[in-house]
């Protein structure tokens, strides 16, 4: 077993990190079987390391991708047929790589002192995790396990916001694959689903029901969508398409509460206003980090697990990694940050698998995510949050790509949306050039003339 | 055997770029070096079915638009995860202007 686990002065955390590597590393377990967890063990093994590693996922399927549960999961084969998960490494897969899953499996405790990682079955079928209200109690059989460890990773991931409202329990919501086929099987052509929160979620799931041919209704507190993360003239932009397609979306509205009525339907009382009858209603109200368990152990938690650039939590043989994490980010001045993206989720496995064996790899990747919704594309890199001025790069296809710019004239973020994948290119040689804290002259960025890979290279 | 095809002209893959070619409703992607030599590969990413034009080609390498996964269009070999297998590559010939694909 590794040295004891109390709690280590910061600048202990790299001794600690190398003496446990070479001497006591045999076991290794890794809490959430999301993207992330699934990412990190395969790199366990891509890195030689030969312990033991166990994987535990509450839900009952392999791991899978969450990005097309919004999308295709909703969308495609209409004709009935079931879409299956996609798969991010299937039984025969982490067979090979000799890590032990445990699916249907919820952590219900983390003993630190010990080092041991108490774990219960959780009952058969679909396990979400999700439901509001559901708790550490629900649905567990009489059935327990206990893990030893000698590293420890959280790659717990997020949970769906809970609607603050009576009646809550009516909306669905749309986390796991079970999520997405229950939400599938009530979207029937016609019929009316209301979706409150015109997030990404949200504004994902109307252009999904309206491909179904549902009518849908948005109903978002804020001004406008996306507020969170983009710039106004690119959520402005969807929320355009949006209407195109027939969707009625209102902003500055006050979900007060959700009734059921006598004909199986429901009605959605607004603050202000008529209410507004739904066949189905979903909630997109945004995600909470699964960080009970790291606070029940006693870990430092700041909206999410907190850990450092190394990824480590305030326990050095404890790590954590993707949505469930916050993190200093170097590029941003060590602000402390959180991320809910499959991208994120990928890249942070990648790093905390290297230092989980002891690698010290900081985590300096930028921000990206995408969104689709009908044939438009999304993509964002960086931080606008960041961003002193936006400029923009008037394409010859209409395309306008906005770059953020810090006060210094650093490039700190850049954002388009497009036709199908079309603003990846440009996007993608933005995010490098936001890694390298590039500098580029502002004539030469918006001039669409100038191709962008030269600015990037003369970074070199 | 043989069975060159036509799949663009010259001109219409910029310099270290790659245009989508969809040949008999077959997609394939066709990429000019930064040396302006031209290749073909299968058009979509194994990892995921995301057509690889949209992608960056830096140096000899593509990437998918979606996952970044990453190929050597030159060969065709996947460059890590979430690429598990490689990439189907044709070989190419350019001539009067034409680039040709063949497609076997």
């Amino acid at each position: 077993m590794g040295s004891s686990s109390s709690t280590s002065a910061e600048g202990l955390h790299s001794v600690r990190t190398m003496e446990t590597t070479s001497k006591n590393l045999d076991s290794i377990v890794v809490i959430g079987a999301g993207e992330c967890g699934a990412r990190a063990v395969a790199e366990l093994r891509g890195r030689g390391f030969a312990g033991s590693i166990t994987l535990i996922g509450e839900e009952a399927h392999f791991p899978y991708e969450r990005p097309p549960l919004s999308k295709a999961a909703l969308t495609a084969g209409a004709d009935e047929k079931t879409p299956q998960p996609v798969t991010v490494a299937d039984e025969a897969r982490l067979a090979d790589l000799e890590v032990a899953v445990q699916t249907e499996t919820r952590v219900t405790r983390i003993d630190r002192e010990h080092k041991v990682v108490l774990a219960a079955r959780v009952a058969s079928g679909e396990a979400s995790g999700d439901r509001p209200g559901a708790t550490a109690g629900d649905g567990i059989r009489d059935e327990f396990v206990e893990l030893p460890y000698d590293r420890l990773l959280l790659a717990t991931g997020a949970r769906s916001r809970p609607l603050p409202i009576e009646g809550a329990e009516h909306a669905l919501l749309l986390r796991t694959y079970a999520d997405a086929l229950r939400l599938r099987a009530g979207l029937t052509a016609g019929d009316h689903v209301v979706v409150i929160g015109a997030g990404f979620i949200g504004l994902e799931v109307a252009a999904s029901a309206r491909q179904r041919g549902c009518r849908v209704t948005v109903l978002e507190l804020a001004p406008r969508a996306l507020a969170r993360a983009v710039p106004a003239e690119l959520a402005d932009m969807l929320v355009a398409r949006h209407v195109e397609e027939g969707v009625d979306i209102r902003f500055d509205v006050n979900v007060e509460r959700i009734d059921t009525v006598d004909d199986g339907g429901f009605v959605v009382e607004l603050a202000s206003g008529p209410q507004v009858p739904a066949d189905l209603v979903v909630a997109g109200i945004g995600a909470e980090p699964n960080v009970d368990l790291a606070a029940e152990a006693g870990l430092e938690c700041d909206n999410g697990i907190a850990v450092d650039e190394l990824l480590q939590t305030s326990d050095p043989d404890i790590f954590a990694a993707g949505d469930c994490c916050s993190f200093p980010h170097g590029l941003y001045g060590g602000r402390r940050i959180r991320l809910e993206s499959w991208r994120n989720a990928h890249d942070q496995a990648v790093v905390a698998a290297v230092n989980l064996l002891g690698g010290g790899e900081s985590y300096v990747t930028v921000p990206w995510f995408w969104s689709d919704q009908y044939d438009l594309g999304l993509q964002l890199a960086g931080l606008f949050d960041d961003a002193a001025f936006t400029v923009a790069r008037d394409r010859a296809d209409g395309v306008s790509v906005l770059f953020g710019l810090a006060d210094d004239g650093r490039l700190v973020a850049s954002a388009a949306v497009g036709a199908g994948a079309s603003v990846a290119k440009d996007v993608r040689v933005a995010e490098m050039m936001i890694g390298k804290q590039a500098r580029p002259a502002i004539d030469q960025l918006t001039d669409p003339d100038v191709n962008l890979k030269k600015l990037l290279r003369a970074e070199d | 055997m043989a069975n060159w095809t036509r799949a663009c002209d010259v001109d219409d893959v910029e310099n270290e770029d790659v245009i989508a070619a969809v040949i008999d409703d077959v997609h394939y992607a066709i990429y000019r070096s930064p040396d302006d030599e031209y290749f073909a590969t299968d058009g979509f990413c194994t990892h995921e079915r995301f057509l690889l034009a949209d992608g960056l080609v830096m140096d000899n390498i593509i990437e998918c638009p979606k996952h970044n996964g990453r190929f050597d269009y030159t060969t065709g070999e996947g460059k890590g995860a979430p690429i598990c297998e490689d990439l189907k590559t044709y070989p190419v010939s350019v001539e009067d202007g034409v680039v040709f694909v063949d497609l076997g």
